[in-house]
């Protein structure tokens, strides 16, 4: 059975996918941006946003996914997204304060700490949707490598 | 910006370098970065060290006021602490550059990421001073220390790693119940409110049961004896230059922060008081110096062999505690700034034959003393050390380790530290001997000496174990303060 293809062939999955998917991502994008006033964040945010992209890979294959985020990019972002991080506490020590303290971000205290825990919700989420779609592809990848061995095997 | 402000950077430079670390091509990049980054935070560490006054340093994280929010609290003891696992990493990586590239000929850059996250995590255990941060920092070390470990090539490198993975688990499991029994009680996670707080509850079973759990758990990640048995393959099987890490750190900095609970949050009197923590120790310490050294002297594989000697090193360190005693707590931590020199030592000596022979077990090493006489000169100048020989940094320990056992009126102990001592001098014999009086197996490919690349660091251990054992100013000097330190509280 050739794996990146499976389940695409079956129409009522595949529309209920294409209609699913963006609003997964949106809804990974609201809890994103509400991080710092209602129960949410990054890492749930993270989460979801990569079970949207998962979704996308079980129905239509993991070649197709994988030419929408390259396995490369994904480790390239998952390392920038905790660099965000700490930009953000580097910033802070820079500009005479302690690390991670947003108040010396902005003039006004209260904007100052939403903008630091925007910033830093950001990052985290970057990452972890990152990592999360990592984890899948070594699992997949290697779930195809064993497919193919078998098929080779007489 | 003053050393206060300087010095969360110690943690902070391996954990934020790891990500670019993670980015870097090739073998020598990501070395280099690593190497820099330890080398940096070692530096950082001895000034902190230096720089401390009798208050303890204190810095506070995003500006939120402790109890509330994180903060790192160095005194003495943790500064100490912070500078032997700082001070083996570096040392570790100067050593480990060939090994490494042997060991694992693809990409380097995670590999190195995962090593500075050790340190990260562990440099993070012994400054903070919240007692959540702790568990948070002792599942970054030991979850990037499981990767390491299943990155040799020996394939059953693999389920040792698994295995310390469950071990480990269990015990971080068993840290966290602790905490959250502590939280419960108290409200607070901050060792310093903590230790204000717990007198108040401190006679409820609630406690107690915290209490247990974290000693427990903490016995898991120490390798105290009847926990021990995730080490020795972990210890066998990971990468060398891991190897010489994990056995100059991981177990250090676990018997720290128990130390830490012990005195600091839950204050002498009521751990020595409301439980037999001191017999529990006392028999479990003696059971690991006795059955770590008989094991070790019938293994054929020389890591397994020094994996089980570091168990009976962990049974010297715990009987120190156990004498509940100034001078047996100044043994502890002098033994635990030289067992750090020592083993890490050892490990590179065994790690440099190993480059060349490729296998740790005995038959390996027949002859080898003749083709890499350094290397060999070396182990057997490091093994006097472990053994205790006068002039070595192990004879300071173990002379502490035997006053303090007489001050207690134990004679018994200081019979069991040198019939242990004598298990040493057997096992060490035995790699000296196959070394020297065997022939090698293979006459016709005889080995060459190792590279100077690996011999200069390992020589370099050797001077300082010579060094700490004719001048112990430094290390004993710092290992009273230490104590001091614990034994006042906060």
């Amino acid at each position: 059975m050739a794996w990146g293809i499976a389940m695409s062939d079956n129409k009522i999955l595949r529309i209920v996918a294409r209609f699913l998917i963006p609003l997964i991502m949106l809804f990974a994008l609201y809890i994103q941006f509400h991080g710092e006033y209602s129960p949410g964040g990054g890492f749930q945010a993270g989460v979801v946003f990569a079970a949207a992209w998962i979704l996308f890979v079980l129905i239509f294959g993991l070649d197709l996914g994988l030419e929408v985020i390259p396995e490369r990019a994904m480790f390239v972002l998952m390392v920038l997204g905790v660099m965000l991080y700490c930009a953000v506490g580097l910033l802070n020590v820079a500009q005479g304060g302690l690390f991670l303290d947003f108040s010396t971000l902005l003039a006004d205290p209260k904007a100052a700490q939403q903008a630091g825990i925007i910033t830093v919700e950001l990052g985290i989420g970057i990452t972890v949707a990152t990592v999360v779609m990592l984890i899948f592809t070594m699992f997949a990848r290697r779930k195809r490598e064993q497919d193919g061995t078998d098929e080779d095997a007489p | 910006m003053t050393l206060t402000q300087w010095m969360p950077f110690i943690v902070l430079m391996p954990l934020i370098l790891s990500g670019v670390s993670a980015l870097l091509p090739g073998k020598t990049a990501p070395w280099l970065l690593a190497f820099a980054t330890a080398t940096a935070s070692t530096i950082l560490a001895a000034l902190v060290w230096l720089g401390l006054g009798p208050e303890p340093m204190r810095y506070a994280f995003g500006n939120w006021a402790p109890p509330m929010g994180i903060e790192y609290r160095v005194d003495h003891a943790n500064a100490l602490v912070a500078l032997i696992v700082s001070g083996i990493a570096s040392l570790a990586l100067l050593w480990g550059k060939r090994s490494a590239d042997q060991e694992i000929p693809e990409r380097q850059g995670i590999f190195y990421a995962l090593f500075l996250l050790a340190l990260a995590g562990l440099l993070g255990i012994t400054l903070t001073g919240d007692a959540f941060n702790v568990f948070v920092f002792l599942e970054i070390s030991s979850l990037s220390t499981y990767a390491l470990v299943a990155y040799g090539q020996d394939r059953r490198g693999l389920l040792a790693a698994f295995r310390y993975l469950i071990m480990g688990t269990i015990g971080a499991t068993f840290i966290l119940i602790g905490i959250g029994f502590l939280y419960m009680m108290t409200g607070t996670l901050n060792m310093a409110d903590l230790a204000e707080r717990i007198p108040a509850v401190a006679d409820t079973n609630a406690v107690r049961a915290g209490f247990a759990f974290i000693i427990v758990g903490l016995g898991l990640k120490l390798a105290l004896l009847p926990l021990h048995l995730w080490l020795p393959n972990a210890y066998a099987f990971a990468p060398n230059v891991i190897t010489v890490f994990l056995a100059g750190t991981a177990t250090k900095v676990a018997l720290y922060v128990m130390l830490r609970f012990i005195y600091t949050i839950f204050g002498g009197d009521y751990s020595f008081g409301a439980l037999p923590l001191a017999d529990i120790m006392m028999v479990l310490a003696v059971a690991g110096m006795v059955v770590g050294s008989w094991v070790a002297m019938f293994e054929p594989n020389l890591k397994r062999m020094m994996a089980y000697s570091s168990v009976a090193q962990v049974g010297y360190l715990v009987l120190g505690v156990a004498l509940v005693s100034i001078i047996g707590l100044t043994a502890t931590f002098v033994h635990l700034f030289n067992h750090a020199l020592m083993k890490a030592g050892l490990f590179m000596a065994l790690g440099t034959v190993m480059y060349r022979t490729g296998s740790a077990r005995i038959e390996a090493f027949y002859g080898v003393g003749r083709q890499m006489p350094w290397t060999m000169t070396a182990f057997a100048l490091l093994g006097l050390s472990l053994i205790g020989v006068p002039a070595t940094a192990g004879f300071v320990s173990k002379w502490y380790l035997i006053w303090g056992a007489l001050d207690a009126g134990q004679v018994w102990l200081v019979v069991l530290i040198l019939i242990t001592s004598l298990m040493a001098v057997v096992y060490i014999w035995r790699v000296i001997e196959a070394a020297w009086f065997q022939a090698p197996r293979d006459q016709q490919s005889p080995v060459a000496e190792a590279p100077k690349a690996l011999l200069i660091p390992l020589w370099l251990m050797v001077a300082l174990n010579i060094y700490f054992g004719l001048d112990t100013r430094l290390s004993l000097g710092a290992a009273e303060q230490a104590a001091q330190v614990l034994l006042g509280g906060f």
